[in-house]
């Protein structure tokens, strides 16, 4: 089998699911590019080019390019999923959600409820998210905490190759609708690369994946962030620290079985969340585990996030501002070892020149 | 021409500033030095500086992405510009915005802009100010030919139609929005035509031209400033560079990209003109040239010294009381 990128795996799960059902179309700005130009057709194929090569197979019916008017593609993309297609809808930078919002806040997340049960909107949202590209405040929030607060929406976000090809075959062939949040930064890392099968497959929503296995410390992450725990999880192992580090792989359904089952066994829990530094996913897992599982803690929950604050250009900000591996090694030694913050802090960083 | 001399050298050397910054960004983009997405604005220069040649410090400019051209036609520090590029300290937004929010309210810079055609109800907005105010100022949304399909681009048309509010719309139509044709994303005949069906009088220009540019700016700009309500101006231009360093264009021809340059640049055809009117020399413009090449030249080395921003900047600024 071989070992693909992020960016392969989505491709793949794209073209896999147009060659299965001819209801499936891919609707965005510049999914192709280059139409009403001089240039190549597919020039970009996705600013990113991971839907590269589609319109050749699957001509212009069903791969379309739209003017720059998010609010009036993505309801369109809600009107024919909610009428017999099933559109992927790409929003290029999730924080453009605002552009658009109404159609799937009020529209294609509310319809299967306000109309009785009788609605179907397989609508699939794929959207970039994430900061550290030094694309400054209106390119780089991971909004997911958003789309998570939604009844009636489903959100994906995949931190490497093999579920994000099974969660976005699932969520084209799911009957919901579904916002896949594609972190920028994970595309081509190679730590995010894994063995993907060729075929088709699916992941099921609302299951968890073990990263890591620990006694000492439960730690939940998203995206990229699941690699930054892992990464701070092999350090602790060196130092006889052992963590549990779960990737819920989708925020709504959550897995929150495996998710207590965990604080259970470890009694401490670190949620690490690019989300927001206030109402985000850490709080909402944070709150779970308070209110269900609050007699196995034995050390104060720590939540690894932003501050409040949007996403800031300058680079040695923009690092700051991003969760990182150093905080969340210190935060299980404060809930282990019962440090106070600066000393965790002041702990990791000398292991870390230690080693350097 | 109505133009004296010293205008002339004037608007020419601030169309060769703008041109400077981006054939310098462009140049050291190359280093990996500058963090970020970076739209470039050569080749549309003639537009920013015709439009504010008819504006204040009072008059309200709201850019887009493609913004630095804007932001020094209105006046802002360009050398705080290249440090804000660079997220130093120094810059002109402190380093927290970048290439795609340099604002400079001073100046009447409601700035650049991430949000494709979020400039227009924003401009819209400054005209409100200006009305209820009572005061003779106008507001300019400089947005592309891809913005112009925005819903809210068209809600803040109408809206500025029916509170007969001073805004121009500036419509920079450089015939492609990131890499999809306006023949195909737009599908009235002109961009101009559609505006003119919300009421307001609305006009194509050559926004190649210099003189095109500055002379139908003075009869907009008045209209405005008279209380007749918004304007609408579609301005024919071309972007020289891709949609954003690092854009390989195949969907353009090199063929077209070159043309352009050769017979399409606001530069040498101003340059010509008011050479061949026998208003000044091309000594006169070259030294304008190499004056300018020898201040980017000392932007570019002050900012890669320049102290990044305090640690503490990250959480400041977030409100103004808290
Ligand atoms: C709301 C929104 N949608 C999409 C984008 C991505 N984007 C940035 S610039 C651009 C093209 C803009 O084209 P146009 O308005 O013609 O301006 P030009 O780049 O040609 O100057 C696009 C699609 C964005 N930044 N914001």
């Amino acid at each position: 089998m071989a070992e693909k990128s992020i960016r392969t795996a989505i491709g793949e799960a794209m073209r896999a699911e147009m060659r299965r059902d001819n209801n499936v179309i891919l609707i965005g700005e510049d999914v192709a590019g280059g139409q009403g130009c001089e240039g190549e057709l597919d020039a970009y194929g996705g600013v990113l080019g991971i839907s590269k090569g589609l319109i050749q197979e699957f001509g212009a019916d069903r791969i379309i390019d739209t003017p720059i008017s998010e609010m009036g593609y993505m309801g369109m993309a809600v009107g024919a999923a909610a009428s017999g297609l099933r559109p992927i809808a790409e929003l290029m930078f999730s924080d453009f959600y605002g552009c658009c919002w109404d159609m799937l806040y009020n529209q294609a997340a509310k319809f299967r409820y306000m109309f009785g049960g009788k609605a179907v909107t397989p609508l699939t949202v794929r959207t970039m998210i994430g900061a550290g590209a030094s694309a400054s405040a209106q390119h780089s929030q991971s909004p997911y905490h958003v789309f998570t607060s939604l009844p009636g929406m489903k959100c994906v976000v995949p931190s490497n190759a093999y579920d994000a090809k099974g969660l976005l075959i699932q969520a084209i062939q799911d009957d919901d609708p579904v916002i896949f949040c594609e972190h920028k930064a994970l595309y081509d890392l190679p730590l995010a690369a894994s063995e993907v099968p060729d075929e088709s497959y699916t992941v099921p929503f609302g299951e968890a994946n073990f990263v890591r296995e620990g006694e000492d410390v439960t730690i939940v992450a998203l995206g990229l962030m699941v690699h930054l725990a892992a990464g701070a999880a092999d350090e602790l192992a060196k130092q006889g620290i052992g963590c549990d580090v779960i990737d819920p792989r989708t925020t709504s359904p959550l897995d929150e079985e495996a998710i207590l089952e965990s604080v259970q066994n470890t009694g401490r829990l670190i949620v690490v969340d690019e989300s927001s530094a206030r109402c985000g996913f850490a709080h909402d897992i944070a709150a779970l585990v308070a209110s269900q599982a609050f007699d196995c803690l034995k050390a104060p929950i720590k939540l690894v996030t932003p501050p409040h604050t949007p996403v800031p250009f300058s680079s040695p900000l923009e690092q700051a501002w991003i969760p990182s591996g150093e905080r969340v090694a210190a935060a299980v030694l404060e809930v282990t070892m019962g440090l106070d913050a600066k000393t965790a802090m002041d702990t990791v960083m000398a292991a870390k020149s230690a080693a350097a | 021409m109505s133009l004296t001399k010293e205008q002339l050298l004037d608007y020419y050397r601030k169309m060769r500033n703008i041109r400077e910054f981006e054939e310098t960004i462009h140049r050291e983009n190359t280093t990996g030095e500058i963090p970020g997405f970076l739209h470039l604005y050569c080749g549309e220069e003639a537009n920013a500086v015709g439009v504010c040649a008819h504006l204040s410090d009072d008059d309200y400019i709201a850019s887009n992405h493609r913004g630095h051209g804007h932001c020094v036609a209105k006046g802002s520090d360009p050398r705080l510009m290249v440090m804000e590029l660079y997220g130093r300290a120094e810059g002109l937004c402190g380093g927290k915005g970048g290439s795609m929010h340099i604002a400079d309210l001073d100046r009447g810079s409601l700035g650049a802009n991430g949000i494709v055609g979020a400039g227009a109800p924003l401009a819209t907005g400054a005209a409100l100010t200006q009305k209820v105010k009572g005061r003779d100022n106008v507001s300019v949304c400089f947005f592309g030919d891809g913005a112009s399909n925005e819903g809210y681009v068209f809600e803040a048309m109408n809206l500025a139609v029916i509170l007969k509010l001073p805004v121009i719309f500036y419509c920079e139509n450089n015939g492609v929005g990131e890499g999809t044709g306006v023949d195909y994303a737009v599908g009235a005949d002109s961009i101009a035509d559609r505006a003119a069906a919300f009421g307001m009088p609305a006009k194509k220009i050559d926004g190649t031209d210099f003189f095109s540019v500055y002379d139908a700016m003075e009869e907009v700009v008045a209209h405005c400033r008279a209380g007749n309500g918004p304007y609408f101006v579609e301005a024919e231009t071309v972007r020289f560079y891709g949609h954003f360093e690092g854009d390989p264009q195949k969907y353009r021809l090199k063929e077209e990209i070159d043309n352009a340059k050769l017979h399409r640049d606001c530069l040498k055809k101003f340059r010509s003109r008011v050479i061949e009117e026998g208003l000044a020399t091309t000594e006169e413009f070259d030294s304008i040239d190499s004056d300018l090449v020898a201040a980017y030249k000392g932007y570019v080395a002050e900012a890669k010294q320049a102290a990044w921003p305090r640690p503490e900047a990250l959480t400041e600024d977030v409100y103004i009381t808290y």
